[in-house]
């Protein structure tokens, strides 16, 4: 490991503990933060009782949902629009400014449209995370090599080969930002949702806990969306330096 | 990019696309019945009424008070700590993964934890509002900051600039289309965060407005509480993506 890995090891772990002391020490009021592992505790206790898996499981499926949908959407989409320069043109504004609109406000319009079920929250997840991937496809296109494209034009390749022999593969490195994203842009759609109107799953679970007063429960909760959010987050990037290594691109 | 078209057909594209939007929007409305979903021509009419009533002036007020603070906090905050973290390669290299680690964190999940050191009000929101915006702003500056080509800081060390001028004519403009994004993708988040801020933990401003017409089910007024907030969050968008690109290009240019 480099220096400035351990370095970030140590850090990470002293905050850790200074919050361990803090809060032991009682100079951090108990009803404010609880002792890390307190947390940690309260969580293999939920665990291990099974009271959270359902909202775990919950959860965990409407991302999945969210995410792979507006992957796939997203490409498909920016395949479509990358065609089409004029629309993209006229498009781009629009794709800049659509992270500063807080779409879950329409989260309880889509209740009434679709019901009280898992649908509305997985909607939600997709709208936040479609337009990153939709981006990160257009970036990709716009950096595939001139000469590749030639190269189809001369194996007179139809358009969908070419889209999947060569524009794919040479786009993979900018769709993987999309990717990470994505996965991002799904558990906030999907926690948040949660959060406003929801009988289920770890945001409303979250927010029972805390207005209950029960902070174990809460922050172990809270840890555990920490850390699986992290957990995902480091296969992919693990995922994609390995990838870019291997086209000898990696930093 | 390719050849630029002209302007009037760039506008004229533009408007197009907006009126077809407008009518899938007429269209779903239609679909969907006025209980779900109010049209356009019903959600401006709320919106003019909303903006006519003294009390949601106020509520407006509230809710720029505390995106100008936590803008502050973010934008000027980011901005030194980015700087310093790019000056200082082997903090730069310690702190970027964490930074991008916390950046995909969804952060609402926090907000009982910002509620409960801060209490209710004004420095929960401008808190929230300010966590949200800062972390992509420090990501962009440190970047900004780090790749910086080498050949200029010879340049610098050669002419023997003092360090402000250094600073001023050299560090400055070889980074500040890099900031400015940065700075354009934090107002978007810091927005959020202070909405989502006034949604769960205030009594006043824009995200309250909404979050009680969630529970009155309000539909008109949800939609035009929603409709101010994304015309006034793209027109501040557009005008940093139009300073943003211009200075882009001057560098392309240089």
């Amino acid at each position: 490991m480099t220096r400035a890995g351990w370095i970030r090891i140590a850090i990470v772990l002293g905050a850790v503990a200074a919050l361990e002391v803090t809060t032991r020490a009682g100079w951090i009021d108990p009803h404010t933060i609880i002792p890390p592992t307190a947390m940690a505790a309260a969580l293999a206790g939920l665990i291990a009782s099974g009271a959270i898996l359902p909202d775990i499981a919950k959860t965990l499926s409407n991302v999945a949902a969210a995410f792979v949908l507006s992957v796939g959407g997203g490409f498909l989409l920016g395949l479509l629009i990358h065609a089409a320069p004029r629309l993209r043109r006229a498009l781009d504004p629009l794709l800049a400014t659509y992270y500063a609109v807080p779409f879950f406000v329409f989260y309880p319009l889509l209740i009434v449209v679709f019901g009280m079920s898992d649908l509305p929250i997985i909607v939600i997840g997709f709208l936040f995370g479609v337009v990153a991937m939709i981006i990160a496809t257009l970036n990709g296109l716009d950096r595939v090599p001139r000469v590749a494209l030639k190269v189809a034009r001369l194996a007179r390749m139809d358009p969908v080969s070419t889209a999947l022999v060569i524009k794919f593969p040479a786009a993979v490195p900018h769709l993987f930002t999309g990717i990470k994203l994505a996965v991002a842009y799904s558990f906030i759609g999907v926690i948040a949702s949660e959060f406003i109107l929801s009988g289920a799953g770890l945001g409303y679970a979250i927010a029972y806990a805390y207005n209950n007063f029960d902070n174990p429960r809460m922050y172990a909760l809270m840890l555990f969306i920490l850390v699986s959010v992290t957990a995902v987050n480091m296969v992919l990037h693990g995922f994609e330096q390995r990838m870019l290594r291997r086209r000898g691109l990696s930093r | 990019m390719s050849a630029r078209a002209p302007a009037w057909q760039r506008y004229g594209d533009i408007l197009a696309l907006l009126a077809a939007l407008v009518l899938l929007w007429w269209g779903l409305a239609r679909l969907a019945g006025p209980e779900a979903l109010t049209g356009p021509a019903e959600t401006l009419a709320r919106a003019g009424e909303l903006l006519d009533s003294r009390r949601f002036h106020g509520h407006i007020a509230e809710s720029l008070t505390a995106l100008g603070y936590a803008l502050l906090l973010a934008a000027l905050g980011g901005l030194g700590l980015g700087t310093w973290l790019g000056v200082r390669r082997l903090a730069g290299q310690v702190a970027e993964p964490i930074l991008v680690a916390l950046y995909a964190l969804p952060k609402i999940t926090l907000y009982p934890v910002i509620l409960l050191i801060f209490g209710l009000g004004l420095p929960a929101k401008v808190a929230f509002g300010a966590i949200h915006g800062i972390i992509p702003v420090t990501i962009f500056t440190l970047n900004a900051v780090r790749t910086i080509r080498p050949v200029y800081l010879k340049v610098a060390r050669t002419l023997r600039l003092t360090p402000w001028q250094a600073f001023r004519t050299v560090w400055l403009p070889a980074a500040l289309p890099e900031i400015v994004s940065g700075q354009r993708v934090g107002f978007a988040l810091t927005l959020l965060g202070v909405l989502i801020g006034e949604m769960f933990a205030s009594q006043r401003g824009v995200g309250f407005v909404i979050i009680n017409a969630i529970g009155l089910n309000d539909v008109p007024t949800i939609m035009a509480a929603a409709f101010l907030l994304a015309a006034f969050a793209a027109t501040v968008s557009a005008i940093l993506l139009k300073i943003d690109r211009a200075l882009h290009r001057r560098t392309l240019r240089a």
